[in-house]
């Protein structure tokens, strides 16, 4: 009855239950047509790897072969069971979430890892093994895209269904399609990854994969917009909750971005290589227009929305300022679009557009602090949970380095200061105390909430080994960015000594020998972060196996009074 | 329709639109009587899962 009437309200949520009733009465049909997709996917992929204008298109191919073969296999195995049926029943959709969470902790692990290995090449050449695939101008890609696509991006999918769900008191639109964005984002992955170790490049910073991935994320990616809307249009919750927001604000955006970066023209329609419809400074302007956004809403705005949900229920209190939370959102999705150009200072980009980048960098100190307040504020009257409770901790430290790095952004995007900042070490340290401190610390909040919740258990493995995690990972990221700031200036400084004559005082090699020292700290500091993820991940481990650690509980003395 | 057009419109009459919609979202957010609306909608999370 009640179903009835909603459903008369809400065509999206008639169709869904059509689809549920559906399933369940002929799931064998089902289970053919997707065999049979598959199959039809599959046989495509085989004639791109048979009729490969390149021998690395054709390894992708294969991927894509392996990929298809490897699906038809799990629902061939899964159609026996019958508690596929049962599992519709549930409120809320969560093996995906499930499946994200395990996919953020693996995919940290190898980011992370890729990092060091990078970081130890920087200070010992001679770990790129002399081998083209292990070269540093191929795994540096490895570890970014792993990082901010792969942990990143994976820690925004499962969230943002987790979220939206919970928020919207509705369970994920569109039956098995988030299942489709999962699987098919992580088909993503692999290939991009892949793509960097086998030489395939477009050589666009964090937009590294050619044009036949770049169209298979857009469709993934279009699916992911359907799935999100879709949720919030079946809402039973009147109000869209403001975390719900960001989180769309960056589905959306990071769409936009990614196809209009991406416009290409393939040199072969079964080859791997194509050349970008722009060209010169318009090309460059394109690239970090995406290229700051990427930061501004992939980073940034998803991992606000991550804020705005899991502080609050942390904390267990509402946001301190709802109001200030739209002023956030607002002021963000209208400034941020603008900060691309100074990533372009003194180039052949018009100085106009220059400085016009660096005003609405400047501009962003205001809503990104505003939101930071807001955040900590959300602990008002609460602050002693920062003594128990090592998520908060977290998650505070989180909030910290999102205002730490949004101000020292800003700074680097004077014109004064990026002509000392720019092309230094600098850079690389501001985009670690971002990534680190604030995208990769509010993303292990938020997992260690989600896990215990998702798996049914009363509570995480451990909370000391979280602490450890919080101490290993917050000294890794002061070293790390210690080092990068002292290296970065000398650098910079080293360029651009003249002497009495007018000639440069160093030469480029000179100002590399120096960095040494400092790259083997930065590496130490890469080391002990790692190390906190491997923490973790044991922790998120055992916490899936239910097990619990015997120890003394947080805030209460470790060794009792002898 | 050339660059120059274009680059005059978005600086004056783009500006002064973006401008206006901006202090409208900030004024409409700062209504007084939607106090309770936003109080409510911050509880959201709070609610059982």
């Amino acid at each position: 009855m009640m179903v009835e009437k909603v459903s008369r309200l809400n065509p999206f949520l008639r169709l869904g239950t059509r689809r549920v009733i559906c399933e369940e009465g002929t799931p064998m049909a089902t289970t053919l047509s997707s065999i049979g997709i598959f199959a039809v996917a599959g046989i495509l992929a085989l004639l791109g790897a048979a009729k490969a204008h390149d021998s690395l298109f054709a390894a992708h191919a294969w991927i894509a072969v392996i990929a298809c073969l490897i699906a038809i296999f799990v629902i061939t195995r899964r159609s026996g069971h019958s508690d596929h049926g049962a599992a519709e029943e549930e409120k809320y959709m969560d093996g995906v979430v499930r499946y994200g969470a395990i996919a953020t902790m693996f995919w940290g692990v190898v980011g992370f890892t890729a990092g060091l290995v990078i970081a130890l090449q920087l200070a010992f050449p001679v770990l790129n093994l002399d081998l083209p695939f292990t070269s540093f101008g191929r795994l540096r890609p490895l570890h970014t895209s792993a990082v901010v696509f792969a942990f990143g991006g994976n820690a925004l999918l499962c969230t943002s269904f987790y979220v939206v769900q919970r928020t919207c008191q509705a369970r994920l639109a569109l039956g098995n399609a988030a299942w489709f964005v999962f699987w098919g984002y992580q088909l993503f992955i692999v290939l991009a990854a892949t793509g960097y170790v086998l030489g395939i490049t477009q050589s666009r910073e964090y937009a590294e994969p050619e044009w036949y991935v770049d169209l298979w994320l857009t469709l993934v990616w279009v699916v992911y917009l359907l799935v999100f809307l879709g949720t919030l249009f079946k809402r039973k919750e009147p109000h869209i909750y403001v975390a719900n927001w960001f989180y769309l604000a960056f589905i959306v955006t990071i769409a936009m971005l990614h196809i209009v970066n991406n416009l290409a023209v393939p040199v072969s329609f079964m080859g791997s290589k194509s050349y970008s419809l722009f060209s010169g400074v318009q090309d460059a302007l394109t690239q970090w227009w995406y290229g700051h956004n990427a930061v501004g809403f992939f980073l940034t705005a998803g991992f606000l929305g991550m804020m705005y949900y899991f502080m609050p229920k942390q904390a267990e209190r509402p946001v301190y300022s709802y109001r200030l939370s739209i002023i956030h959102f607002w002021s963000l999705i209208f400034m941020y679009i603008w900060a691309g150009p100074h990533h372009l200072h003194y180039t052949a980009l018009p100085d106009w557009a220059q400085t016009l980048g660096m005003v609405f960098s400047i501009m962003l100190w205001m809503p990104s602090w505003g939101g930071m307040i807001n955040g900590l504020m959300t602990l008002s009257g609460a602050w002693d949970k920062m003594r128990t409770d090592p998520i908060i901790r977290m998650m505070v430290l989180a909030v910290a380095f999102y205002g730490m790095s949004t101000f020292e952004g800003p700074m680097m995007s004077i014109k004064a200061v990026n002509s000392l900042s720019h092309y230094t070490d600098w850079t690389i340290g501001h985009v670690h105390s971002g990534a680190l401190g604030w995208v990769g610390m509010i993303s292990f909040g938020a997992i260690y909430f989600m896990v215990p919740r998702l798996w049914g258990r009363e509570q995480l493995y451990s909370l000391r080994l979280i602490n450890w995690h919080f101490w290993l990972a917050t000294l890794g990221i002061v070293v790390y960015a210690a080092a990068m700031w002292v290296s970065g200036i000398m650098q910079g400084l080293m360029w651009r000594e003249y002497d009495a004559q007018g000639f440069l005082v160093y030469s480029f090699a000179e100002s590399v020998a120096a960095m040494h020292p400092f790259y083997v700290i930065r590496a130490f500091g890469g080391g002990l972060y790692l190390a906190g993820a491997l923490i973790m991940a044991w922790n998120i481990y055992c916490t899936i196996k239910g097990r619990k650690r015997d120890e003394a509980p947080m805030g209460a003395p470790v060794i009792a009074a002898a | 329709m050339d660059y120059e057009i274009l680059r005059q419109m978005a600086d004056s009459w783009g500006l002064l639109y973006l401008m206006i919609v901006f202090i409208g979202v900030v004024i409409f957010t700062f209504r007084p009587w939607a106090r309770k609306r936003y109080d409510d909608a911050a509880k959201i999370p709070l609610k059982e899962d």
